[in-house]
């Protein structure tokens, strides 16, 4: 479900965060209309409405996780576990945890990729949020969701910046809601 | 210099929730572990606190965070003290038009990437990383900015590991620092 279709249609901060985002065509490879946060982070008003919108929605919900996938989860992320007094986890490719980790490996377009998590960070019955800069597939945050799950939390919601408008309405992934701020932007004038 | 020599009551229970890991990521290294302070929402928040405290009102315009725990820090303090956050990245992560500044590892050079037109001549900068070492890192992120004319104001880290002297490797720079590590 996008912001605007939940009680914040109009809201000016989301066109704001919106231009914010910058694309940029063929990378990583041909093809492919990179969204580019990094943008947004230079725009201190921006970055800040796309923190509070999270904050707001996600304080009173007794969510004691919020789990982020490295690398642009990290930088959305953290601000919201602190903001809601939650702890926060970060979601790492194989061999960066120094501890003990649980991976999952997920489909990507060619091959596959694993996501891990410290083994320990995380306790059943911990009521879960997941962050990334942007859902596509989907398949990054599935992978996300199964490790906090294999650990006995509950996640409550995954939460993007971007998402392809195929997310509108009740698109769920593994049955748990989706909740993102913009759709991507096109390459424009 | 650093807030232990304060003793801010806060930062015991900071180095408390520090994890050292034995022999990661090869054999002899004692790594230093902040996810485990991120598992302590006060402690956390402290840090965080203990670095805008320090750095709000000061016309600091850039926070640079450099990858990939930098971005953990980073982004809570330039959304505190009003300033913008940059990323500086591992090669061909970001996507735009990037310029690029080598350093020396103990076995090869690595790379460290910030985008052009992110930060301007005249910012007034401030590095964040969870950890100083040999300050090979840093030094990189500080030429970065001094290249595109920026001021670096300091660099802050939670963890210092000052037996590697890091500290002089910042031409001088001023290194802020929460917690030693021997």
């Amino acid at each position: 479900m996008f912001a605007e279709e939940n009680g914040l249609r109009g809201d000016p901060r989301l066109q704001a965060i919106s231009e914010a985002i910058r694309v940029v065509p063929h990378f990583p490879k041909p093809g492919i209309m990179f969204q580019d946060i990094t943008t947004l982070l230079l725009d201190h008003k921006a970055f800040k409405d796309t923190v509070d919108i999270f904050v707001d929605r996600y304080r009173d919900m007794d969510i004691s996780v919020v789990a982020g996938v490295e690398a642009r989860g990290f930088m959305f992320g953290p601000s919201i576990a602190l903001a809601i007094g939650a702890k926060f986890v970060p979601l790492r490719k194989p061999r960066k945890l120094p501890g003990e980790v649980i991976s999952e490996s997920y489909v990507l377009e060619y091959g596959t990729d694993c996501l891990e998590m410290h083994v320990g960070a995380v306790q059943p019955g911990e009521r879960a949020l997941v962050i990334d800069d942007l859902v596509a597939t989907g398949g990054t945050l599935s992978a996300a969701i199964r490790l906090l799950e294999r650990v006995g939390a509950e996640v409550v919601e995954c939460a993007c910046v971007i998402g392809l408008p195929e997310n509108k309405g009740e698109r769920r992934l593994n049955g748990k809601p989706l909740y993102i701020l913009v759709e991507p932007r096109e390459l424009c004038c | 210099m650093s807030a232990c020599k304060d003793e801010d009551p806060r930062i015991s229970n900071i180095k408390t929730r520090i994890r050292v890991v034995p022999n990661f990521p090869k054999s002899g290294i004692m790594f230093q572990d902040i996810t485990t302070l991120l598992l302590d929402p006060k402690a956390f928040k402290d840090t965080v606190d203990l670095f805008v405290e320090r750095y709000k009102g000061k016309n600091i315009s850039v926070v640079a965070g450099i990858e990939a725990r930098g971005f953990i820090f980073g982004p809570p303090i330039a959304l505190a003290i009003g300033a913008k956050f940059v990323p500086l990245r591992k090669p061909r992560k970001l996507p735009g038009e990037v310029i690029s500044e080598e350093y020396v590892l103990e076995y090869g050079t690595d790379c460290l990437e910030m985008h052009i037109g992110a930060v301007e001549p005249g910012d007034c900068a401030l590095v964040v990383d969870d950890l100083i070492a040999t300050g090979g890192t840093l030094c990189a992120a500080m030429k970065l900015l001094e290249r595109v004319g920026a001021e670096v104001v300091e660099c802050a880290c939670v963890i210092e590991l000052p037996d590697l002297k890091g500290r002089e490797r910042l031409n001088g720079k001023p290194l802020y620092i929460l917690v030693e590590s021997h």
